[in-house]
């Protein structure tokens, strides 16, 4: 089996650059320059020494003994939540703004769900002097303040999209539209490995030092670069594309992805793309999406914001499509539990987006000898609001 | 014949063609609107089949959009309505919508109900030359349904070739860098690109969209190709209130186009 995007941007059916001739141009730019400057020694050592020094790369892989203990297996934590604000977000940006510096572009759009992207994008902009326009969900300005103050604090301005569910997807669309309108000097990053082809294909690329990393880490920590699984949550699945990366042909390594089944997969109030999506056409890709019969995007929910995603990117759909992943469903008050689980019985508050992929511990089987890698792609500083609300609504 | 056809051998120039949305201001008001055009001079029509997710609309073919699907506009609605008075109406009527709600109802099942009702022609601005090539063009060809792709000012020469050659009826000039939506006027820079087309001598007629909005771009537009595209303009003006939408109509095509 083969899980790299194809010369034409398809992992299998899926993928592909389903967008109006307005961005053929743009597009086109990116495809046949993204592998050339990605892959140029100048580049290379740019990006390096931003993970390192900046960033704070390697992210350490740590044991987690209490989880272990309560699991009955060995739980390793990725621990991307340590990176320079927050999650793992940063990877993309960092490469992204080094090729959209190498293309000549002096002006950022950005779309946000959880504002860690749109954060992560605000800072780049301001490491590189360029301005920034990030567009976020009226619905998700509201429930991540805090990372709204913070990318106004960075210099980035956030416009609120106000049309359709007025969450992640709608931010997209509006990102879209302004790159249709200002094609020439604007470079769109976008947060995830969704959109047209070459973006999922790029942003997997950069968020790939995380497996890259978890390497050498298992090596030196267990004797075996392989770990028996690894899990990871899927908003759209940037996080989970690093951390599965460099381990997609080594099938005998489960790769868990996991979804936000909202109040459940069958409440009408979910974001679980894999059981209730369909093939479709969205933000450009063909993928796995949620639709009605009429072919209409279906509002997501989830009380995570960086989950609340109509679709999967391509690799996700084409990895859960020929099983080579296996998807997982995780309800708000799973979720929630975990968060409080993990802040208790290792000091660590995780992202609600991250809390799904502990939840799944309690879901799949592992053996005592197992060596499981959790994802922690990013922290919980942003949902501290909701977190205090929905769990210790006394204190 | 396809009446598309039909329609630019008999006429060269000065072809006015509206947009609306389907199912909007309210959901039956499509063959209303079709006859009214019809009778007000319009020489062809797109029909807007509303989405979700219209990538390359602005808010005002966006917001209508939104009204005609909580009408409850859906595709069999739509082809149904249109069949019921396609014997009423002579021009050619085109239906302009996104590859998601065709894929979902099914390429060759749309594309037989749409020649069925009557439809003519599709425009679909996200599906990319590549893929109709190879995975549609041969059902467009069954079903003698055209297709007019889009250029923008950004698109390459060898590109516009390559898509003159691929386009069935008419190639749809995109104005500006832009999504849908009315602007003040039409700009040098805007008629120097509509004159680098026109000197390409394209096999194809042109049609100018986007931005166009009154009598003064109409005419702008139509010195440099068949005729122009009016949309969003359009439907603001005709509003969300249904009570004389003819006269409405009327009164906006009259103010294109006087009555002769
Ligand atoms: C901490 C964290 N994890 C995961 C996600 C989901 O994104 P992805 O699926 O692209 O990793 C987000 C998105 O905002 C996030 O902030």
């Amino acid at each position: 089996m083969n899980f790299e995007v194809d010369n034409r941007g398809f992992y299998g059916e899926f993928g592909g650059a389903f967008i109006p001739e307005m961005l053929h141009a743009n597009i086109e730019e990116l495809r046949s320059q993204y592998l050339l400057i990605m892959e140029s020694a100048d580049f290379k050592s740019k990006f390096q020494a931003l993970l390192r020094d900046y960033v704070g790369r390697p992210s350490p892989l740590y044991l987690a003994e209490r989880l272990s203990e309560h699991y009955r297996t060995n739980i390793y934590l990725k621990r991307e939540d340590l990176n320079h604000t927050g999650a793992h977000k940063i990877n993309n940006t960092i490469g992204q703004i080094l090729l959209a510096q190498a293309l000549g572009k002096t002006r950022i759009i950005a779309e946000t769900g959880a504002g860690q992207h749109g954060v992560a994008t605000a800072t780049v902009c301001a490491l590189m002097g360029l301005e920034c326009i990030v567009y976020m969900g009226a619905i998700d300005i509201e429930r991540q303040a805090p990372n709204v103050a913070r990318m106004k604090m960075l210099g980035a301005k956030v416009v609120p999209a106000h049309s359709g569910s007025k969450t992640l997807k709608d931010a997209t669309n509006e990102a879209i539209r302004d790159w249709i309108g200002n094609p020439v000097e604007t470079h769109y990053i976008i947060g995830s490995v969704v959109g047209p082809h070459p973006y999922p294909d790029m942003v997997a690329r950069f968020q790939s030092v995380i497996s890259l990393e978890m390497t050498s880490q298992l090596m030196e920590k267990t004797g075996s670069s392989n770990p028996n699984a690894i899990v990871a949550c899927v908003g759209g699945g940037s996080n989970a594309a690093g951390a599965f990366y460099h381990y997609l042909d080594a099938t005998d390594v489960r790769l868990i992805a996991v979804e936000a089944a909202g109040r459940g997969i069958d409440t009408g109030e979910s974001a679980a793309t894999s059981v209730l999506g369909s093939k479709g056409i969205i933000h450009g890709s063909r993928t796995l999406l949620m639709q009605t019969e009429d072919g209409q995007i279906i509002e997501p929910y989830s009380i995570s914001a960086g989950l609340d995603y109509p679709g999967i990117g391509p690799l996700h759909a084409h990895l859960i499509e020929t099983k080579r992943a296996e998807a997982i469903h995780i309800t708000d008050q799973e979720a929630l539990q975990s968060a409080l689980q993990v802040a208790r019985m290792e000091g660590i508050i995780p992202a609600l987006e991250t809390a799904h992929a502990f939840a799944a511990l309690n879901k799949v089987k592992f053996k005592a000898s197992d060596n499981v890698v959790v994802c922690l792609s990013g922290r919980g500083d942003k949902d501290l609001n909701t977190y205090i609300k929905k769990l210790l609504p006394n204190e | 014949m396809n009446r598309i056809d039909a329609l630019f051998q008999q006429k060269k120039k000065e072809i006015l063609s509206i947009y609306f949305t389907a199912g909007y201001p309210k959901l039956e008001d499509t063959c209303t609107i079709l006859r009214t055009l019809q009778a007000a001079g319009a020489d062809l029509v797109e029909v807007g089949m509303p989405y979700s997710d219209p990538m390359a609309d602005g808010p005002t073919i966006q917001e209508s959009g939104s009204v005609a699907i909580k009408n409850g506009m859906t595709v069999a609605t739509l082809f149904a309505q249109i069949r019921s008075c396609r014997a009423e109406v002579e021009m050619p009527i085109i239906v302009m919508g996104y590859l998601n709600q065709m894929m979902q109802f099914g390429m060759e099942a749309f594309l037989r109900s749409a020649k069925e009702a009557g439809v003519d022609g599709l425009i679909v601005p996200d599906l990319p030359a590549d893929v109709f090539e190879q995975e549609y063009r041969d059902l467009f060809n069954t079903y003698g349904i055209h297709l007019s792709f889009l250029i923008t000012p950004q698109t390459s020469e060898a590109r516009i070739r390559h898509i003159d050659s691929i386009s069935t009826g008419f190639i749809y000039v995109v104005s500006d860098a832009s999504i849908t939506g009315a602007k003040a006027g039409i700009s040098e820079a805007q008629i120097a690109y509509f004159k680098r087309i026109e000197e390409m001598e394209l096999g194809k007629p042109r049609l100018i969209g986007f931005g166009i909005s009154n009598a003064a771009t109409f005419h702008t537009a139509c010195q440099h190709s068949q005729g122009a595209i009016i949309g969003s303009a359009f439907i603001k003006s005709i509003g969300a209130d249904e009570r004389d939408l003819a006269a409405r109509i009327t009164q906006f095509m009259d103010g294109i186009r006087p009555p002769v």
